[in-house]
């Protein structure tokens, strides 16, 4: 079971990019020209982030450098060495559902900490990758419209993130150890 | 609240270096954070670059579409109240499988314009309706095949194997996203009979 997880992991990426040019050709699409196309886009995107990044990234950096992250950590450790949860991962549960940069700016933070193939860098890159910012997506999506009362969609979204960011850590300690 | 996040970040770390006589670490971390963030973008470049054009010779072959038909089952399941042949139905089903190849830009115009179908379909314009709490619920949790923009963190800090993630995303997201389901069938159904 694990070990299928993992040779989703290898073979993912190859699969999609044989897959998709050869399906392409099949329908006679010139690919090529096709990959120049959308790939011009792919620059942009990476650039439009830096400022929230850059922001994010130097908030997050001083927080750590000057102490302060050791000590907010420090308050709850005890809880969570109970039940198993890395208390270095705790500050991501609370940003990713409010700030997509702020959270991606605390995921490369830990991964630059603590390395990318450590438990707590897999387990920061399993959460940010699995769900998307809750309040933004509720806000772009509702506010579109001119939805004032969200109904009960806040605490859906809340409590699948809960259960994501738990599930998240069960199976990295599942699969990488 | 990211206002206030970002101010408390920066403030408490003020605070705590002064207290603890270290301030020229704040100093420090500031060109360390900078760099990092613009360091970590550029290593975006690489993948989106590569990843884009892969997903424009998808959408340019009509996979999308493919894809968006094998979903119908699933969305005539999640949306009842939906009637068929409805313009919603369709914006849906682009607006997942835009999320589940990662296409976030192409994902939210959809969403949105199926969200002006479901307001359309809305009794009270103002309060959202459980179709459309729905579709908020799977977007909030959104399944991703491929999270792109981890892997380039990765392979920016030397991992070994930057996508191992790849499977263990996937099944978080799974898992999540089935809570959503869940969770929000639970909430609609308490909705109903608190109407009836």
């Amino acid at each position: 079971m694990y070990g299928l997880i993992s040779l989703i992991s290898a073979w993912a990426i190859p699969v999609i990019i044989v897959f998709i040019p050869l399906f392409a050709a099949y329908k006679k699409i010139p690919t090529y020209e096709s990959f120049v196309e959308g790939a011009k886009d792919g620059f942009d995107t990476a650039i439009k982030i830096i400022p929230h990044l850059v922001g994010m990234m130097v908030a997050i950096t001083v927080f750590r450098a000057s102490g302060a992250m050791d000590l907010l950590i420090g308050v709850f450790r005890p809880l969570l060495d109970k039940v198993g949860i890395p208390g270095e991962v705790l500050p991501l549960a609370v940003l990713r559902p409010i700030t997509g940069a702020g959270s991606l700016a605390f995921t490369t933070d830990l991964i630059r900490e603590f390395g990318p193939d450590s438990m707590i860098g897999r387990i920061a890159s399993t959460i940010q990758g699995s769900t998307d910012t809750t309040l933004y997506v509720l806000t772009v999506y509702f506010g579109a419209v001119g939805i004032r009362k969200a109904g009960y969609a806040l605490k859906v979204g809340l409590i699948s993130d809960a259960v994501g960011f738990i599930a998240a850590i069960a199976i990295c300690f599942l699969v990488f150890s | 609240m990211v206002n206030f996040i970002w101010l408390f970040f920066i403030l408490a770390g003020f605070v705590v270096a002064a207290i603890n006589g270290n301030i020229e670490a704040v100093t420090q971390a500031v060109f360390d954070g900078a760099k990092t963030g613009v360091t970590v973008c550029f290593g975006l470049i690489s993948i989106l670059v590569f990843w884009l054009g892969i997903m424009r010779i998808a959408e340019d072959a009509g996979l999308l579409e493919k894809l968006a038909k094998l979903l119908r089952p699933i969305v005539r399941f999640l949306f009842p109240s939906i009637p068929d042949n409805h313009p919603a139905l369709g914006y849906i089903m682009s607006n997942m499988s835009a999320n589940i190849l990662g296409l976030g830009n192409a994902a939210t115009p959809m969403g949105i314009k199926a969200m002006q179908e479901l307001q359309k379909l809305n009794g009270n314009k103002e309060l959202a309706s459980p179709a459309m709490c729905t579709l908020l619920a799977l977007n909030t949790s959104s399944i991703t095949l491929v999270p792109t923009t981890l892997i380039a963190i990765r392979m920016s800090f030397q991992s070994l194997n930057p996508a191992e993630i790849v499977g263990t995303t996937l099944v978080a997201t799974f898992i999540s996203t089935t809570a959503a389901i869940v969770v929000d069938r639970w909430y609609r159904r308490r909705y109903w009979h608190s109407r009836h």
